[in-house]
């Protein structure tokens, strides 16, 4: 077999063609159909799920929380790694939100944010240091530390909880606040996962993420600074849980203490839903995104189709392994054509 | 990979590291023994220091409210040497609670009729997990998140935000009831625990089956073809963990006298939080029941004294989830401390053959594929 002719020749084909093929293929796209058919079901069905006041803010609104947790999710998996802690931190934040406001009456805004931010970063320092120089498996670690922030949380918490009465009106009234009819959470949340998805795609921190995913030791030899990438996933997938948790103190205003509890796996599922491949290497933000929207609207749409909202967590466990075995099939396939390839060459 | 074969013919290096230590280490110095003596001094000073703790009461107590994690423990302890994890085995708990609560109170059918039908049904959601996981060949991780989510969503649509709880006094007795005396602090529950456990430990330790379990988790290929049915024994242990967290749902509406969906959600953590205690190596290929069953005594001893010295249940989440933190540390802090060791008395070379006998031999073995499956 010669070696200098490649098995598949993607740039045989023009680039035109190879932009409509990519966009057939591309998880993205599909998830993005899935998504707009439920929403087109469920309008047929009963048109105050669009159409009616409050419903087209819920539309967006809702899903902003557990798309900033997705798209953290998603930088951490592709290092091949999880986060589980992330509901936990949520939670801690949105505490730490509500108690500095009773604290510090007239703290600004801007500064409850940094607060968050900071904080939900740090408690994803601590679990990158332990991942990457630990050399022991996220999973574990993170369940660990899952553990630890919510015994954090609610010893610090203890009985009392915050109550919108005990934050400013200026911040509640971000929770729903519009800006030309697109909440500002929605903004917020959309203008981290273009950040993110623009540097993950371009800048070359966020290729390297991808190479140490599809291949630590690869990644490793080639130079790449494995652990200071892997410790900064993390400590953005804890900034952005942090960042979570403000947010989630303004959209419902009141922080009890299972705020954020059994987050995480939703999380990881709008990931995988959204084609993030769970043993990294592969996957967009922008379809982990999708995927958090998908959630979250079909547990929105269900009670409307007729379906009792009981049913909503079967439907997301399907919706989940219905994603992974889509992700088998094609890859099978993808594995047959260059097996293919090889042969005929 | 041309690395130069050493031979030191004037000392006597074993092949395999664990036989390189005299009998007395290897028997005295792992994992799984740390962990019982550490439940030992966390029991005795307890006895000694927190008022009550001797009371018999206690005992009880903490048998009856981690028996589940007991149960479902043995089963995850295979599946986590195999390399695979189940986090769908609560959301089973509550799926076969709920049939057996729907099966009674709905289609009439007697208890232990239930509980069977119930654990079948348990069998059958393992199955799943097992064939998609084993024969379709996807990750485990992914696959149980999304039956987590969908077993639960079964259990909690079948019954909605009601619960049934007329069950019959002879069985709900049953599951409090205790062995021998009426202050005895042996619940019954620890019979069929006792023979679950026997089973499995013959199972994993002094079967063909079980050394299979085990080199699967060290390397499923060499497994492979060393002639061990990956694919089945895979399936197998699904199949087991479904039904016995079946089983331990029947065990829990009895005992809490309730059928719920929602009915223990979270233990799936609790469970494996316990067998990694119990020094079971997430990566596969290193574990042993004694030190799961100590594993998950030690989060129940310590939580039972920690709530009667007055601590609520958020710092005993702490601790519990430190110790998780810890001893899945240990290991890789061990073969830091003996890779300085080694790098000191300059037995160094390219690849060189198997680390100097390590003060931990597993860490030895597991660090190599530490680095390949994770930076």
């Amino acid at each position: 077999m010669s070696t200098d002719t490649l098995l598949v020749e993607p740039s045989a084909v023009s680039p035109s063609r190879r932009v409509i093929g990519g966009l057939l293929r591309s998880r993205e796209i599909a998830v993005l159909t899935v998504l707009l058919a439920v929403i087109a079901v469920t309008t047929v069905k009963s048109h105050a799920f669009l159409f009616s006041g409050d419903s087209w803010r819920d539309l967006l609104l809702t899903p902003s929380i557990l798309l900033l947790l997705a798209v953290g999710q998603t930088v951490v998996i592709i290092t091949r790694s999880v986060d589980l802690s992330v509901g936990s931190t949520l939670g801690l934040t949105a505490y730490l939100t509500g108690s500095l406001f009773v604290d510090h009456p007239g703290i600004p805004i801007v500064g409850v944010f940094l607060a968050g931010l900071l904080m939900g970063g740090a408690l994803g320092l601590v679990n990158g240091v332990l991942v990457a120089w630990g050399k022991v498996p996220a999973l574990v670690i993170t369940l660990g530390t899952l553990y630890i922030y919510r015994g954090i949380f609610l010893t610090w918490a203890g009985s009392d909880r915050i109550n919108p009465s005990d934050m400013p009106k200026d911040f509640l009234a971000l929770g729903t606040k519009q800006v030309a009819s697109i909440p500002v959470l929605t903004l917020i949340s959309v203008a981290v996962l273009v950040i993110v998805g623009y540097y993950l795609h371009t800048a070359r921190g966020g290729r390297e993420l991808y190479a140490i995913g599809s291949d630590p030791d690869a990644a490793t030899l080639y130079g790449l600074t494995v652990s200071r990438r892997v410790v900064s996933a993390f400590v953005l997938s804890g900034a952005l849980a942090g960042l979570a948790g403000v947010l989630y103190a303004a959209r419902y205003g009141t922080i009890s203490s299972n705020a954020g509890s059994g987050i995480e796996l939703q999380a990881v599922g709008a990931a995988v839903i959204g084609g993030v491949a769970i043993f990294g290497g592969s996957g967009t933000v922008w379809g982990a995104a999708i995927g958090a929207f998908l959630l979250v609207t079909i547990n929105r749409a269900l009670p409307i189709v007729g379906i009792p909202d009981f049913w909503q967590r079967a439907v997301v466990g399907g919706l989940i392994i219905g994603a992974v075995v889509l992700d088998r099939v094609l890859s099978a396939r993808q594995e047959r054509k260059l097996v293919e390839a090889r042969d005929q060459s | 990979m041309t690395a130069p074969v050493q031979t030191e013919p004037d000392t006597v290096t074993r092949t395999y590291a664990s036989y390189s230590r005299p009998v007395w280490q290897r028997i005295l110095l792992t994992r799984e023994l740390a962990i019982i003596a550490l439940l030992a001094a966390v029991y005795l000073y307890s006895t000694g220091n927190i008022d009550n703790f001797d009371n018999p009461l206690t005992l009880y107590y903490l048998f009856l409210d981690t028996a589940p994690i007991l149960l479902i423990a043995l089963p995850m302890t295979l599946i986590i040497i195999t390399g695979e994890i189940d986090l769908s085995v609560a959301s089973v708990v509550g799926l076969s609670s709920v049939l057996v609560g729907i099966l009674h109170q709905d289609a009439g059918l007697s208890i232990p009729v239930a509980a069977l039908v119930a654990i079948a049904i348990g069998a059958v959601a393992g199955a799943f997990n097992g064939f998609l996981v084993a024969y379709v060949g996807l990750p485990s991780l992914a696959v149980t998140i999304g039956t987590l989510a969908l077993y639960r969503g079964i259990a909690v649509g079948l019954l909605g935000t009601t619960a049934v709880t007329d069950f019959p006094e002879k069985w709900t007795d049953l599951a409090k009831d205790r062995l021998g005396s009426d202050t005895s602090s042996y619940p019954v529950i620890l019979v069929p625990f006792a023979v679950l456990l026997v089973l499995f430990a013959l199972l994993l330790h002094f079967s063909p089956f079980g050394r299979g379990i085990v080199e699967i988790g060290l390397n499923d290929e060499a497994a492979h073809f060393t002639g061990v049915n990956v694919a089945r024994t895979k399936l197998t242990l699904f199949v087991l963990a479904g039904a016995v967290s079946a089983f331990a749902g029947v065990y829990y509406t009895l005992r809490y006298g309730s059928a719920r969906g929602d009915n223990a959600s979270g233990l799936e953590l609790q469970v494996i939080a316990a067998v990694l205690l119990g020094g079971v190596s997430i990566f596969g290929g290193r574990g042993a029941l004694h030190g799961v069953v100590a594993g998950v005594l030690l989060i129940g001893v310590i939580s039972s004294a920690m709530r009667l010295d007055g601590q609520t249940v958020n710092v005993i989440n702490i601790v519990i989830g430190v110790l998780l933190v810890l001893s899945v540390m240990s290991t890789s802090l061990l073969a830091w401390v003996s890779s300085l060791r080694s790098a000191r008395t300059g037995a160094r070379g390219p690849s060189a053959p198997p680390p100097a006998p390590t003060p931990n031999h597993p860490s030895s073995t597991f660090s190599s594929t530490t680095e390949r499956q994770h930076p």
